[in-house]
């Protein structure tokens, strides 16, 4: 029972809208769709916050009881909780209320970026036109794990037009991550990127790369504070998808990250950068949009063009280790099924490191870290983790990391 | 329609590629809840865009359009309009919030209870 009385305690709601820094391609935000993404953002918190632990409820109490009565063992994996859990009348209108909040932040999004696409398209064309460090490349192919479906369920995914040439693609990714994280990740929406720069920081004080590869940079988020951060260094940011390059430039121009090099190519076939051309490999919350097969090959790649004491740092949600309890399994897989994530249930079940190993990294080089996103927590909110989290979306993340030969090279250097 | 108008109110109405998941058991209501749930979004945008007019007429006494364009709230008024949504959002969401509490603490039937005090 709470001992604060109505007037001595801070609510937990969400930043306004207002807040987001705008950069020089910011969709300009009428009042009432300012108002839309206040709401959704405090709808969020709700869900998660003050329905999310009926989930657990019933199924401690309602869901694995009758389970167990049925097939006389409790459940072997997080499938089967699915399973029984899909058919709870609880969880079914919980499920439907989260996915409605996920169709609506996309359309109100669209709605705000699709009615301003021309003043966007000008803006952008100001910083993208006759600029050397973007560059497209139609000859590079939408890999089949970006099109079988709509990725987040955002209509047109990473790579769709409405108009030849657009930008409404990244707009409407950049603009709509607010509501979604209710604010989780800082006026930017950059506190990953932020975190990036911190623990680097930390760890390797005074350390100054001379080339960096973020791969799946989608809006560039995550990359144009390390640019910022690293002024001397030369950033190379590729995706599959030219919509989000064209944005994804324009903003980092704008915001005076000019040391990145936007580049549309697929991160499987690495072959135009020679062995060990970068000393930092990167991605931030992509891998999960890959595929089985497809995976390993990036890693693969990264690994060649990682020169050697070069760091490779992958940021994902935690895997689906054996020590994590299986209700905890299901219910971060939540987005695969329900919100078009289709290879995020079996990209968690993977063992990173078995995989950085078969990539070439030694068992000893290997690194894991929790990253939580840096914001300015004056307005925005500090990631909740525990009971409150809004699993898929929190911004506190699992980092694999490995330094490249670094004992040879510390050994070479004694 | 021709070719060259875009509209944009019809595209921002696009769907994502990939089959929706069925939450109900009759799809109808699928389609009820989306437009409840679109409703209540609405409702919040207009008691958002009032309060926005009040406070802009407790301060200024006359306001424009404009005005409520470009207003953006201080610290303390976005946090007082944050509490707003936040409570609107508990009276809206009362049934579905009250299904947990029907979880952490079931109840017998109110007929039970009754047979119950019948006799004591």
């Amino acid at each position: 029972m709470s001992t604060a009385t109505p007037t001595d305690q801070k609510l937990d709601v969400a930043p306004p809208y207002n807040a987001v820094a705008r950069h020089g391609v910011s969709p300009q935000p009428s009042h009432d769709e300012v108002a839309r993404f206040d709401f959704l953002a405090n709808f969020n918190k709700f869900l998660s916050g003050a329905l999310g632990p009926g989930n657990k409820l019933t199924y401690d109490k309602r869901v694995q009881p009758a389970f167990q009565k049925e097939h006389g063992r409790v459940p072997k994996n997080r499938f089967e909780i699915r399973r029984a859990m899909n058919n709870d009348p609880f969880h079914k209108f919980w499920s439907a209320l989260k996915r409605n909040s996920m169709e609506m932040r996309q359309q109100n999004g669209r709605a705000m970026v699709l009615r301003q696409i021309d003043e966007l398209n000008a803006k952008a064309r100001q910083y993208n036109e006759g600029r050397d460090t973007l560059e497209l490349n139609p000859a590079i192919e939408v890999p089949r794990y970006q099109n079988t479906v709509d990725i987040h369920c955002m209509p047109g995914s990473y790579h769709g037009e409405e108009l030849i040439g657009d930008v409404s693609a990244g707009a409407n990714y950049d603009c709509g991550i607010f509501a979604t994280t209710a604010g989780g990740l800082g006026a930017l929406s950059d506190g990953g990127g932020a975190a990036l720069v911190k623990w680097i920081k930390q760890q390797r004080p005074g350390w100054e790369p001379r080339r960096v590869l973020d791969i799946g940079t989608t809006v560039g988020h995550n990359i144009v504070p390390l640019a910022l951060a690293f002024p001397n260094c030369e950033f190379i940011a590729i995706d599959t998808a030219a919509p989000i390059l064209r944005y994804a430039h324009a903003r980092a121009q704008s915001l005076g990250a000019t040391n990145i090099k936007f580049i549309q190519a697929n991160a499987e076939d690495l072959s135009r950068w020679d062995d060990g051309t970068f000393d930092w490999v990167q991605t931030t919350m992509f891998l999960h949009e890959t595929s089985g097969k497809a995976l390993p090959k990036i890693i693969a790649e990264g690994y060649r063009v990682l020169a050697d004491d070069g760091l490779m740092f992958h940021l994902e949600q935690p895997e689906y280790s054996d020590e994590m309890p299986l209700y905890e399994q299901f219910i971060r897989d939540w987005d695969a099924f329900n919100n078009n994530e289709p290879f995020w249930s079996s990209m968690h079940a993977l063992d990173m490191k078995t995989v950085m190993i078969e990539a070439g990294f030694a068992a000893n080089e290997l690194f894991e870290s929790g990253v939580r996103a840096v914001v300015d927590t004056d307005i925005f909110p500090e990631a909740a983790t525990g009971d409150d989290e809004d699993h898929g979306r929190a911004a506190y993340w699992h980092a694999y990391g490995a330094w490249k030969n670094s004992d040879q090279m510390q050994e070479a250097a004694e | 329609m021709t070719d060259d108008i875009f509209d944009w109110m019809a595209a921002a109405n696009k769907k994502a590629k990939g089959k929706r998941p069925e939450y109900f058991d009759d799809p109808e209501d699928e389609r009820m809840l989306s437009i409840l749930m679109a409703v209540v979004g609405e409702v919040s945008v207009l008691r958002e865009r009032m309060d926005t007019v009040e406070r802009l007429l407790d301060a200024k006494g006359t306001i424009s359009r404009d005005d409520i364009e470009n207003y953006a709230p201080d610290k303390q008024a976005a946090y007082e309009r944050g509490a707003m949504v936040r409570e609107y959002i508990y009276r809206v969401m009362r049934g579905p919030h009250q299904m947990v509490q029907e979880l952490e603490q079931v109840e017998p039937p109110i007929e039970e209870v009754s047979r119950e005090l019948k006799d004591i």
